[in-house]
C-alpha cells in the first residue's frame, strides 16, 4: 500500500498493471526519503541554482498593457536552462533515479520540451536516455528533436494510434513494463499514476513560491489572478500550489483549438468526462464507451486528451477556474508579446497569456495585477508559426505580420 | 445478487479428471468485424478450446504489443462498441452453453460505460469472468469497489500475477482471484517477440496457497510452449498474439483464416493431453 495518499478527492490512484506496482512503490519510498535527506536537498538546490538558473525573474510587461490599468507580470520560466519549466522537475526525478540505482531513463514528450529537459539531465548525470515522441509532434517541433539527439538521447518517433502525445505515453508505459528494473520512467507532467502527480508538483511548486515572494517584494501584495496554461498540468500546478492556501483567483487555460464547440480542441477539464486513463481517474476526452479521442491543439505541448488528477479535483471543488484559449487567441498572444516586449513565448504559454490579455481588454479601467506563468520560450515554435501565418495570408508583401487579422473573433 | 458462474470451476474439474491442461485462446472481440469475429469464436470452440479469453478493443492498449494493438484498431475501425462486443459473446453463448468465457478489459471501458451496468451486461450476455489489465490489487476496492460490483452480478474477477510479485501480493492474488489466475510468464507486454519465462516458483506458491487454477500467458505461441507451461506447474496456457496473427494474415480470405485457426487450436490443445 502506498505511503502517501494516491488520491485527490476521488481523482488519481495508481491504475497500472500489477507488474508496475513494485516500481511505483520503490519510487514513492525513494521520494519520501529524499524529502527528508539533507544531501539530496543540497544537491537538488545546487543544480537548480547553478545549472538550471533559478530563481527565474519576474518581468513586468512595459508595452503590452499600455492604455489600460492592468499590470501583467511574467514568471520567466522561459529563461530556465532548457527553455521551459520542465527542467525543474527532471533534475529532481533524475536524482531519485540515481538513488534507486537506475541506469536508463525514458520519457514521453509532446512539444519536445520535456524531452529536451530529460536529455540534458541525462547528459549531465550519465543516464542512457530514450524519448518517445509522436511522429506528428516530431514533425511540428523539429528543432527540439535535433536538440535531444544532440544531447545524446535516442528519439523514438511513435507511429501508433494518433501519432501524438498520448501514443508516446502508451509506448513509454510499454517500455517501462518490460524494463523497470534498470529504467526510470520520467513522466513529464503532473499526470499518470501515483506517485507521479505528487512528485512532479513538489518539484514544480518552486515556480509559484518564487513568484509569490517576488511579487510581494515588488508590489507588497498578491496578484488579482494567477494564470497558467494546462495540458497535463505541470506548470499550472507549479504556479498554483503556492496560492492554494490563499483566495487569489487561479485560472488554468486549456487549448480550445478551433473552438470548444468544434471537435477540434484539447479542453479536457471543460469538455471531458470522468474515466480512468494513463494510470489515474481524471477527466478525459472520450466517447460513451470510454474510447479515448484524439485531442487537437496548435500547441503540441497542450495536445493531450486527459489531464492531471489534481486539476480535475481543483475544478471539482471550485478552487481553480479552467477556461479555454483558441488557436487564434494564442497565436495573437504569441505575436503580441514578441512584438511589444521582445519576448517570444512558447505556443503553450501563449494560451495563458491570451487569457491575461482577454482579462485586460475586458476591463481596461480596472486596476489589476495579473501573474502569468511564461512556462517556456517559443524558439521551437518559430518555423511552425511562420508556416501557419504564411498559409493564412497573414504576412504582408514586405514580410511584416498582419497582427490585427490573426484573431478574427476579437 | 446473482449467483456466481461455475463454468470455469466445472471445466477445470473435468480437465483434472481427464489429466489434461487447459488451452485458452485469446482474440480481440469484433476483430476484424462483428460478423467474422462471431465465426472466429465458434471456430475456436469447435477446434477444442477449453475456455475463451476475449479482449474488448481499446483505443490505448498500453499493456499490449503491436499485434493486439493492430487487432484493437481493426475492431474499432469496423465500428466495434462495447454493446456489439457483448452481442458477439451472446451469439457464441447461444451455441456453446458450457464454455467458460472471460473478458480482458482496460478499466476505462468499465468505468465510463458504468461499472454496475458493465458487469450486469457482461453477465446477461454470457460472460463468466472479467480481468482488468490496469487495475492492480491495491486499486480493486479503494476507489470504486470493483469487487463488490462484480460479485453483485455473479461475475468472477480474475487477477493477474506478474512474475515479480512479492509474496504478499501472491498471497493476495491467491486469496482473491476467482475463476483462474492469469500468471505472467515474463515482464513487459503481450506479444511473441520476446522469449517466455518459466515462473516455476510463483506457480508452486500459488498451488501451496490453494489459488484458483493458474493459466500461464505472455509469449506462448507453439505446442512446445504449452507443454513447458504445464511442466512449470501451470494448469493451462493462454495464447493471444500468435492467434491474432493468423487473423491478421488472412484478412482477405475468411475460409483460410478459419481453417488455419482450427489447425492451430487443435495442435495447441493436443499438447495439453497426457501431461
Amino acid at each position: 500500500m502506498s505511503i502517501l495518499n494516491p488520491f485527490f478527492g476521488r481523482f488519481g490512484g495508481m491504475y497500472v498493471p500489477e507488474v508496475l506496482i513494485p516500481a511505483l512503490e520503490e519510487l514513492e519510498q525513494t521520494f519520501v526519503q529524499a524529502q527528508q535527506n539533507e544531501n539530496f536537498k543540497r544537491e537538488l538546490n545546487e543544480l537548480l541554482i547553478n545549472y538550471a538558473g533559478r530563481p527565474t525573474k519576474l518581468t513586468l510587461c512595459r508595452n503590452l498593457t499600455r492604455g489600460t490599468k492592468t499590470k501583467i507580470y511574467l514568471k520567466r520560466e522561459d529563461l530556465l536552462h532548457g527553455g521551459a519549466h520542465k527542467t525543474n522537475q527532471v533534475i529532481g526525478q533524475a536524482l531519485l533515479a540515481r538513488h534507486m540505482g537506475k541506469t536508463r531513463i525514458i520519457a514521453e514528450t509532446g512539444a519536445g520540451q520535456h524531452g529536451v529537459a530529460t536529455a540534458l539531465i541525462c547528459a549531465l548525470l550519465g543516464f542512457k536516455c530514450r524519448i518517445y515522441m509522436g511522429k506528428k509532434d516530431a514533425e511540428r517541433q523539429r528543432p527540439n528533436v535535433f536538440r535531444m539527439r544532440l544531447m545524446g538521447a535516442e528519439v523514438c518517433e511513435v507511429t501508433s494510434g494518433s501519432c501524438s502525445l498520448k501514443d508516446a505515453c502508451n509506448e513509454a508505459l510499454r517500455d517501462y513494463a518490460a524494463n523497470f528494473n534498470t529504467t526510470h520512467y520520467m513522466i513529464g507532467t503532473a499526470a499518470g499514476p501515483h506517485p507521479f502527480p505528487t512528485i512532479v508538483r513538489e518539484f514544480q511548486k518552486v515556480i509559484g513560491e518564487e513568484a509569490r515572494a517576488q511579487l510581494q517584494q515588488i508590489e507588497g501584495r498578491d496578484p488579482d489572478a494567477a494564470i497558467a496554461c494546462v495540458g497535463g498540468g505541470s506548470n499550472a500546478i507549479g504556479l498554483f500550489t503556492a496560492f492554494l492556501d490563499s483566495k487569489v483567483p487561479l485560472y488554468g487555460v486549456e487549448p480550445a483549438g478551433l473552438g470548444l464547440d468544434s471537435n477540434k480542441h484539447g479542453a479536457t477539464l471543460e469538455r471531458g468526462t470522468e474515466g480512468i486513463f494513463f494510470g489515474a481517474r481524471s477527466l478525459n476526452l472520450q466517447n460513451e464507451d470510454g474510447q479515448i479521442y484524439e485531442s487537437y491543439s496548435i500547441s503540441a505541448g497542450l495536445d493531450f486528451p486527459s489531464v492531471g488528477p489534481q486539476h480535475a479535483y481543483l475544478q471539482d471543488i471550485g478552487r481553480v477556474k479552467y477556461v479555454g484559449a483558441t488557436d487564434n487567441e494564442a497565436l495573437e498572444a504569441f505575436v503580441l508579446l514578441s512584438e511589444r516586449e521582445g519576448i517570444i513565448p512558447a505556443m503553450e504559454s501563449s494560451h495563458a497569456l491570451a487569457q491575461a490579455i482577454k482579462m485586460m481588454r475586458e476591463n481596461p479601467d480596472k486596476e489589476q495585477i495579473l501573474l502569468v506563468n511564461l512556462s517556456g520560450r517559443g524558439d521551437k515554435d518559430i518555423f511552425n508559426v511562420d508556416k501557419i501565418l504564411h498559409e493564412r495570408g497573414l504576412i504582408a508583401a514586405d514580410g511584416s505580420i498582419l497582427i490585427d487579422q490573426i484573431n478574427p473573433q476579437r | 445478487m446473482t449467483a456466481k458462474s461455475l463454468r470455469f470451476q466445472n471445466t477445470f474439474k473435468a480437465l483434472r479428471q481427464k489429466n489434461e491442461g487447459a488451452f485458452v485462446p485469446f482474440v480481440t472481440l469484433c476483430d476484424p468485424n462483428l460478423e467474422t469475429s462471431v465465426k472466429i469464436l465458434h471456430t475456436l470452440c469447435a477446434a477444442g478450446a477449453d475456455a475463451l479469453e476475449l479482449g474488448l478493443p481499446f483505443s490505448d492498449p498500453c499493456a499490449d504489443g503491436t499485434v493486439i494493438q493492430a487487432a484493437d484498431k481493426r475492431a474499432l475501425n469496423s465500428g466495434a462498441t462495447t454493446d456489439r462486443c457483448f452481442e458477439a459473446v451472446s451469439r457464441l453463448r447461444a451455441d456453446y452453453p458450457d464454455i467458460p468465457i472471460s473478458l480482458l478489459v482496460y478499466v476505462n471501458l468499465v468505468t465510463v460505460y458504468g461499472m454496475e451496468k458493465f458487469f450486469e451486461q457482461a453477465r446477461v450476455n454470457g460472460v463468466d469472468a472479467v480481468l482488468m489489465a490496469d487495475v492492480p490489487c491495491c486499486m480493486l476496492s479503494c476507489g470504486e469497489d470493483f469487487v463488490a460490483a462484480a460479485e453483485a452480478h455473479g461475475i468472477e474477477l480474475v487477477l493477474i500475477a506478474p512474475s515479480n510479485a512479492s509474496d504478499k501480493i501472491v498471497r493476495e492474488i491467491a486469496a482473491r482471484s476467482q475463476g483462474y489466475v492469469y500468471a505472467l510468464s515474463r515482464y513487459g507486454i503481450t506479444g511473441t517477440e520476446n522469449v517466455f519465462g518459466r515462473p516455476v516458483a510463483m506457480l508452486k506458491r500459488l498451488k501451496e496457497l490453494n489459488s484458483a487454477p493458474a493459466l500461464l500467458g505472455f509469449g506462448i505461441s507453439t505446442p512446445e510452449h504449452v507443454k513447458i507451461a504445464l511442466q512449470c506447474g501451470a494448469d493451462g496456457a493462454i495464447c493471444g498474439s500468435a492467434i491474432v496473427k493468423i487473423i491478421e494474415r488472412n484478412l482477405n480470405n475468411e475460409t483460410a483464416m478459419l481453417e488455419e485457426l482450427t489447425i492451430f487450436v487443435r495442435n495447441m490443445k493436443a499438447a495439453t493431453k497426457g501431461r
